[in-house]
């Protein structure tokens, strides 16, 4: 996808000095570097800083949200932002996630295992259910993906779309199953540290007023998850599949004829966008406890593809970026109503969201379409060296030039 | 867990249904489709010119669905339950005013939209990607300007959360059987309008000037720019004709679903009139009133068959299986070849 | 890098994503981005890489030619008709594109493919690379019937192709492209590509090694790590070229390699077709310019209106009637 070509050329500023120089750092320095900016944000919704923390709704809840939506916005990157395939319909998986852990789990679903007779105990249900979400959506995305990806972009996005609304409807339909409109119940949820003041858990949705409440807990295993998942996906970028995802969206025609399986690798970046947006979706089930259809709506496949563009599509931690600003904004104006002194309607803003956002994408896509931090994908596993020493020697010409 | 109670259960397979009222589901279907077609058009027409779908088109449609209502407003009739205006000729040509607002309205919109969102993106050469993400999120604004804006400005008469209260000119009576099916005069005004409608579509499109500027420009612009067509104009022109359609369609629409006037309202039927324009090949002007015959028709069928909750899926279902078996659509796409 | 892209375009069935996106971007960034505030803005600097530095035994252009040389197991000997067309006609709907071609190309040498326009040179070359299926007569590569391949089958077949109208991938870096084409040997999944298996670990640092390597050969070592799009167009030329040779082809096609050089450009390019055929590898050259295709090629074959009017060796075909005839044209009296 050369939206990034299409605006490259951001002269090469402060981003690009910043990059330049965290690529020349060895693997150890850069695990130096980033656990302590991890740990800080990690606590940070306990700090309770000021100006920060949201007032109309717990803290530590938005950041748990942030952190499931930072996950979305992972998984999509891969197809959207990697692959360039654009996916309208990526809430499915999201449901398929969601569904397959609250199907297994809770007490209203007719394959219950966490019952007498099921095979799942109360306590390590979720733990249990993760992969087993994991592995079903990635079924799914196989399903869809293998007679979709042959056809045109614009044509897959509405295919896409299209899944996305059937998954919903499958949900609402099949009451006997699903619980239709009234949903699925008391879903497990990872039943630890349980103590006198937390008796069901620290995972428990029902902890509210405390500053270690569950959104807290979620929040953190949330950024255990974006961690490992980060990994990952950059270990694939800087692999033969991540040249393969950047071929295929600059030139897929000449990927072709060079030797690139085309089609074999756009179904991959499905599936793994798939698997990832069920591991969000079995989070956001063990969140909230509850699952219903309506929120598995059209809407908020297009708020994911929000956070992916806005932050800057096929940089992984650019859409990080834009998964926080697409849920901490909002809150942030919720029950607002003064900042800095001055007076403001914030929920009212607040209500406004979806309005801003389309107009932030329409702006967008007119003057900067790469997102907030454009995609400068390192591709080669051992390129260090020459990236190093390509380095040393621009800045030793610069140096002669302004000499 | 069984996979035929799995199925079986939610699902209906009521054939019986089908075959007592088919005919009734066939017309009444045409009446639906025939609106979905004329809204196919405008995807059609600026798919075929410009290889974008225009998300936001549907929201050009739930426009000219408050186009019609705000112009009855000004002539006075007020929101109520069922207002029926007096006379058969005074009716028709109160009819025929609203429908002139909601083509002004949804015409205008469209335009609008394209010089707004379209045209500065085609001014800097972007990927169809951007353009799709553009489309999206104008749909979304259009949304939720009508949600929340319009409400404010026009002092809580239009807009906001609850659909309109609607304002009914015409009592659906039966006017005669068709193979014992009753047809109402509802059905008959959508029928007639949608025809002449597409008939002078197909006429300007196929015969005139203008028309010929439409066509050479979907088969090759540079070509046809060096021949003296004015892309730009051309451009306008498409959007013109998808956008005044969609407003004929939306004062149809009302026409049938009096209490649809919400801003939301244009969503699904918009998606859905996409699916029928591939179904009938897409760039291809009679594949869109085709295909959005067949899918009214097709979805009241499956209404019937497998029970309510699926009549949104028909369109979907119909969807992936042209993409799979005949990509083209029916009557074949015409990028490139001959028709509009 | 111009590109045709009306084909991918207009095909109904193409995926082609990025075939549509323009090259109007090089036109957009030339009209958005002038004068900065000191003079023409400096787009990206040119990084040039000292190869020695880094990888210090790439200096020695044995190890390179060593290195980028073939391994592929390869059936026919040198000398022994690799690629065999027998009696290819492929017509299409009432047009004869091919009429009953036949000709070979033989392991180790250069042939040169040669005709005015429209005489069929494209299309014998999709034929060839099994592109179209012929109508009829057979295509024979390496001992094996051609069958129709999806293209990325033709690559791992052994034939690797430049472009007529370059088409590199402008995002990546010149060691980026070459190593796309290394991949294609590659046999990592993707599962082992996430968690770095040893094969992945052992083809990546391959990939790295044989793609600088490539990229010295051609003479483009120093801008290993300059985005394609940003490299002069004599180096985009040979990018492509390393690129090709990166998925160790059996035959190598090279689709007017020389448009827009000037005559010292053209020479250094001769030197490198020379260079790659001693290296080992089998070269098919379509070509305009003349004196290029003399001086370089071991056999030209030409062709006209679809059938082949004169195949033979340079000076053979310099001299022949038919071939003069179809470029210059004939006497109007000659032909009364």
């Amino acid at each position: 996808m050369t939206v990034a070509s299409f605006n490259e050329r951001s002269k090469g500023g402060v981003g690009d000095g910043f990059r330049g120089w965290w690529n020349s750092l060895a693997r150890p320095a850069q695990w130096a570097f980033g656990v302590p900016v991890i740990l800080f944000l990690a606590v940070l919704p306990l700090l309770n800083i000021p100006l920060l923390t949201t007032e109309g709704t717990n803290f530590g809840s938005v950041m748990a949200q942030f952190g499931m939506y930072a996950l979305i916005a992972i998984g999509l990157n891969v197809v959207v932002g990697q692959a360039g395939l654009l996916d309208l319909g990526y809430v499915g998986f999201y449901a398929v996630g969601a569904y397959t852990v609250a199907l297994l789990t809770s007490p209203d679903s007719p394959w219950n295992q966490t019952g007498d007779g099921g095979f799942l105990s109360k306590d390590w249900a979720w733990l249990a259910c993760l992969p087993i979400a994991m592995a079903i959506t990635a079924l799914s995305g196989l399903i869809l993906g293998s007679p979709t990806l042959r056809l045109r972009g614009d044509y897959l996005a509405i295919v896409t779309l299209g899944f996305g609304e059937i998954v919903r409807l499958l949900a609402d339909n099949l009451e006997d199953i699903t619980g239709g409109g009234r949903g699925l119940s008391q879903v497990a949820y990872p039943r630890v540290g349980v103590t006198p003041e937390f008796p069901l858990g620290v995972f428990s949705a029902g902890n509210v007023g405390k500053t270690l409440n569950s959104g807290v807990w979620w929040y953190w295993l949330s950024i255990v998850l974006i961690v490992i998942m980060l990994l990952f996906v950059g270990n694939l970028e800087r692999s033969r599949v991540g040249r393969a995802w950047v071929a295929i969206r600059e030139d897929e025609d000449a990927a072709e004829i060079m030797g690139v399986p085309t089609f074999r690798f756009k179904l991959w970046a499905f599936v793994i966008g798939a698997m990832i947006g069920g591991m969000s979706g079995a989070l956001y089930a063990g969140q909230v406890q509850f699952v219903v259809p309506t929120n598995f709506n059209v809407v908020n496949s297009v708020l994911f593809l929000c956070a992916v563009v806005l932050g800057g599509q096929g940089n992984k931690l650019g859409v990080i970026l834009g998964a926080f600003i697409i849920v901490y904004l909002p809150n942030f104006f919720l029950g607002r109503t003064e900042i800095l002194g001055i007076p403001v309607n914030g929920s009212q803003i607040a209500e406004y969201k979806y309005l801003f956002f389309g107009l932030a994408l329409m702006v967008l896509m007119i003057f900067r379409p790469q997102g907030l931090i454009p995609v400068r994908q390192k591709l080669l596993t051992y390129g260090r060296q020459l990236y190093v020493a390509a380095r040393r020697r621009s800045k030793e010409e610069h140096a002669e030039v302004t000499k | 867990m069984e996979i035929t109670t799995l199925v079986a259960g939610p699902v209906n397979f009521n054939v019986n249904a089908l075959a007592a009222n088919f005919w009734q589901l066939t017309i009444d279907g045409l009446a639906y489709g025939a609106i979905y077609a004329l809204v196919a058009v405008g995807y059609t027409l600026v798919y075929g010119v410009l290889r974008l779908i225009n998300f936001a088109h549907s929201e050009i449609f739930m426009l000219g669905m408050f186009g019609q209502y705000a112009v009855l407003m000004l002539l006075g009739f007020t929101p109520s339950g069922n207002v029926y205006a007096e006379g058969t000729l005074l009716t028709i040509v109160y009819l025929g005013i609203a429908m002139l607002g909601a083509m002004a309205v949804s015409g205008g919109a469209a335009v609008g939209l394209e010089r707004l969102a379209y045209r500065p993106l085609r001014k800097r050469n972007a990927p169809s990607l951007v353009f799709l993400i553009t489309a999206i999120g104008a749909s979304f604004v259009i949304q939720e300007f009508v949600h929340y804006v319009l409400p404010q400005l026009t002092n809580n008469q239009l807009g906001g959360v609850n659909a309109q209260v609607p304002i009914r000119l015409v009592a659906p009576e039966e006017e005669f059987t068709l193979f014992g099916a009753s047809v109402t005069n509802i059905t008959l005004i959508i029928l007639v309008s949608a025809f002449l409608l597409a008939l002078g579509t197909d006429v300007f499109v196929n015969r005139t000037k203008f028309g010929r500027g439409i066509r050479a420009v979907a088969q090759d612009p540079t070509t046809a720019t060096l021949m003296g067509v004015s892309r730009e104009r051309v451009i306008i022109l498409t959007f013109l004709i998808g956008g005044v359609l969609a407003g004929a369609a939306a004062l149809l629409y009302t026409l049938r679903v009096p209490n649809g006037i919400i801003y939301s309202g244009g969503f699904i039927l918009g998606i859905k009139a996409f699916c029928a324009a591939v179904l009938g090949g897409i760039g291809n002007l009679r594949g869109a009133l085709l295909g959005g015959l067949i899918l009214g028709v097709m979805e009241n069928y499956g209404q019937v068959l497998f029970g309510t909750g699926w009549r949104d899926v028909v369109a979907f279902v119909l969807l992936i299986l042209i993409l799979m078996f005949r990509p083209t659509g029916i009557l074949g796409e015409t990028l490139g070849r001959a028709r509009v | 890098m111009s590109r045709d892209d009306s084909d991918s375009a207009h095909d109904p069935g193409a995926v082609g994503a990025g075939a549509e996106v323009g090259e109007e971007y090089r036109h957009m960034s030339e009209e958005s981005f002038g004068e900065g505030p000191v003079g023409p803005m400096i787009l990206d600097e040119a990084v040039v890489v000292d190869v020695a530095d880094v990888m210090p035994e790439l200096a020695n252009p044995e190890v390179v030619a060593e290195i980028v040389a073939p391994t592929r197991e390869i059936d026919t000997r040198i000398g022994e008709p690799l690629v065999e067309l027998d009696k290819v006609t492929v017509r299409f709907g009432g047009l004869t594109a091919l009429d009953e071609v036949t000709f070979t190309i033989n392991r180790g040498e250069i042939l040169g493919l040669i005709g005015p326009n429209g005489a069929g040179k494209t299309t014998c070359f999709n034929a060839m690379t099994g592109v179209y299926r012929p109508t009829s007569g057979t295509v024979t590569f390496d001992h094996q019937v051609l069958a129709k391949l999806k293209r990325n089958q033709i690559t791992r077949l052994g034939i690797a192709r430049t472009f007529q109208n370059i088409r590199l991938f402008g995002e990546m870096t010149a060691l980026e492209n070459v190593v796309v084409g290394t991949d294609a040997r590659h046999r990592t999944s993707v599962p082992g590509a996430t968690f770095r298996v040893p094969r992945h670990r052992h083809e990546e640092r391959d990939a790295i090694d044989r793609g600088m390597a490539l990229l010295e050969f051609v003479g483009v070592g120093g801008r290993a790590t300059e985005k394609a799009r940003n490299l002069p167009y004599g180096d985009q030329r040979r990018l492509e070229i390393a690129r090709a040779l990166a998925t160790e082809p059996k035959l190598l096609c090279l689709d007017e390699p020389a448009a827009g050089f000037n005559p010292a450009e053209k020479v250094a390019l001769m030197d490198l077709i020379r260079k790659i055929r001693g290296d080992g590898y089998t070269v098919l050259l379509i070509e305009h310019d003349m004196r290029l295709v003399m001086g370089v090629t071991d056999r030209i074959v030409v062709l006209e209106f679809g059938k082949k009017i004169a195949e033979g060796v340079p000076s053979e075909i310099r001299d022949n009637p038919a071939v003069i005839a179809a470029y210059l044209g004939v006497p109007d009296d000659a032909t009364a």
